[in-house]
């Protein structure tokens, strides 16, 4: 399916990705290439596949439910863009 | 002493273990090398002094009786790995100044076995790419030219550096991860060997994240064995990577050199493409006789969905890719640039911090994810899956592995597919098929073509029996007998 303009600007949305308005044509005629490709997994069959989400047969594991990590907020906030007072800094969210 | 960057990773082993030379030597001349060697630009970050003081620490281990299975043999790493205290970038500028406060799994095992860490290695951004030409870092260098031409060519991607360094004799050996390829087609690339084991042999803990069904860690090194050495160490159960299986770890390297009298050969007649090089298929055919006088049988087999695999992990990797990557945001870790508010800050953030192929995967992946797409695109690529995942049941009841070309071409030019994304996604059509069924698949060197550029076959086998790839491996590397080395041009 072609992908237009008023898409890409509402996919980059969706994925908070600013995207200059005069890259936008381009990227749209990229997508569509690549989605044009795509499209030929309509060919096949597969009514009644059970959808593969994982490569291996087992169940998930299931383990105590008990703190096993945890305690160490310099480790935490070692690499975070601000802080202070063991706090990460961020943008005020609500106005 | 000089010499000492041209051994196995196994007669390195030997040598230490004989008091030949010690690992402080051992490292040395490879901390040379890799300084010597920037204009491959395999390593992003070096770490002699690291390198040093674990040499010294192994040597100390092993005059006391205590050497471990690895102890003092020199790896590169690449930048997937979160190394703790040392720079882990995944080759991306969001993350191009993240310092870990902890270590994979992986590299942890390997440590754990006396490994000797040389530094970081080159790869594509988030491990995106077939020809590592998305790195923030630009692209690796294949030591490898064409003869008689100056042209600088590809290693293959995601693994680039890991494939450059190994190929170079800037490491010993090194760790590579695989989404859809990226171990086998720069193994394949730069004439060296590459594994990538079943999913769930090695732990993804501590691996930066890209597509989490499909990513799986494994080695790259110059001969069979050097691999099996390696994936012993770096594989096993671990509790904090729940699809990491609770299995037992086989010594890989004692299935090399097994006879591979009676095994039975698929040759699926779907890998022949259209467009391939005839030296490809001359290849093949050639693997397939050497298989054959040493005694396998060979047998025709089909993988009907082979050619709807590309298709499918193109929205399977970029739709997991696109959610993993949401957690790059410019608040806790990384890059932030900031906006006029939360929103703006996160949309300035990711534009800013990740390179146009990510970008465009994130896209890709949150346009498959979107209301109104998500059945007629994620959903059927993951029926699709299951189809080809089915077809190699179905091949596997009448056959113990496959032999197929690892790449559809030799090492191309660097910037020569860098205007199609579909073109450079090509290159893993033979390769991408694995990762989909989350099958063991390997690459070994097998020849050259006409412009003197090494060429991969690759081994595809059941799950869990990475112990038959490696004596077919050492099977064909024996009949190959692939000594070829790149001319030293850097």
């Amino acid at each position: 399916m072609a992908i237009d303009a008023a898409t890409v600007r509402k996919v980059a949305r969706l994925a908070r990705l600013a995207q200059p308005e005069e890259t936008v044509d381009q990227l749209a005629r990229e997508l569509s290439g690549i989605m044009t490709w795509i499209e030929q997994l309509a060919e096949v069959d597969t009514d009644g596949v059970e959808p593969m989400t994982s490569a291996v047969h087992v169940a998930l594991p299931m383990r105590e439910d008990v703190v096993t990590d945890g305690g160490d907020p310099d480790k935490v906030l070692a690499n975070a863009p601000r802080s202070v007072g063991g706090f990460f800094v961020v943008p005020k969210v609500v106005e | 002493m000089s010499g000492l960057t041209s051994l196995t990773l196994k007669a390195a082993l030997d040598g230490l273990a004989a008091k030949s030379f010690s690992s402080e030597e051992l490292t040395a001349a490879h901390v040379k090398a890799v300084a010597d060697a920037r204009a491959l630009n395999a390593y992003v970050l070096e770490t002699p002094d690291k390198a040093m003081e674990m040499a010294k620490a192994s040597d100390a281990r092993r005059a006391a009786g205590q050497a471990g299975p690895l102890d003092g043999v020199p790896l590169g790493i690449k930048d997937l790995f979160c190394t703790e205290g040392v720079r882990s970038t995944a080759g991306s500028k969001i993350i191009g100044q993240f310092i870990p406060t902890y270590e994979s799994t992986v590299t942890a095992n390997l440590w754990r076995d006396g490994a000797v860490m040389l530094g970081k290695l080159n790869l594509d951004e988030f491990a995106m790419g077939s020809s590592n030409e998305t790195s923030a870092f630009g692209p690796v260098v294949n030591p490898w030219r064409k003869t008689g031409a100056n042209a600088q060519l590809t290693p293959g991607g995601s693994s680039g550096g890991s494939a450059a360094a190994v190929a170079a004799e800037l490491c010993l050996g090194a760790t590579a991860t695989d989404t859809g390829g990226s171990i086998r087609q720069p193994a394949a690339f730069t004439g060296t060997v590459g594994i990538k084991p079943t999913y769930g042999r090695c732990s993804r803990w501590g691996i930066v994240a890209f597509a989490s069904s499909l990513d799986q860690a494994g080695p790259m090194a110059r001969t069979v064995e050097d691999t099996a050495i390696l994936l012993t160490s770096m594989a096993g159960h671990d509790p904090k990577d729940s699809t990491s299986l609770p299995i037992e770890v086989p010594d890989f390297a004692s299935f090399v050199g097994k006879s591979v009298k009676g095994l039975r050969i698929g040759v699926p007649k779907e890998y022949r493409v259209e467009g391939m090089p005839p030296e490809i298929e001359t290849l093949w055919e050639q693997g397939i006789a050497w298989l054959k006088e040493a005694g396998c049988e060979i047998v025709d087999v089909s993988l009907p969905h082979t050619r709807y695999a590309l298709p499918a992990y193109y929205i399977v990797a970029p739709a997991e890719a696109s959610s993993n990557l949401a957690r790059y945001d410019g608040m806790r870790y990384g890059l932030r640039a900031e906006g006029a508010n939360l929103t703006e800050t996160y949309e300035n953030t990711r534009a800013a911090g990740f390179g146009a192929e990510v970008r465009r995967r994130i896209l890709i992946g949150t346009y498959v994810l979107s209301a109104g797409y998500y059945d007629a695109y994620y959903v059927k690529a993951l029926k699709v899956r299951r189809r080809i995942a089915d077809d190699f049941e179905q091949a596997f009841q009448k056959v113990d592995a496959l032999l197929t070309p690892t790449a559809p071409s030799a090492a191309f030019q660097l910037g020569e597919n860098a205007d199609d994304p579909v073109a450079m996604y090509l290159n893993d059509i033979f390769t991408v098929t694995v990762n989909l069924a989350g099958l063991p698949g390997m690459s070994i060197p097998a020849g050259l073509d006409a412009a003197g550029l090494p060429l991969g076959l690759q081994l595809i086998g059941r799950p869990l029996d990475e112990a038959t790839l490696f004596t077919l491996g050492g099977a064909i590397e024996k009949a190959a007998d692939f000594r070829a080395k790149p001319q030293k041009w850097w």
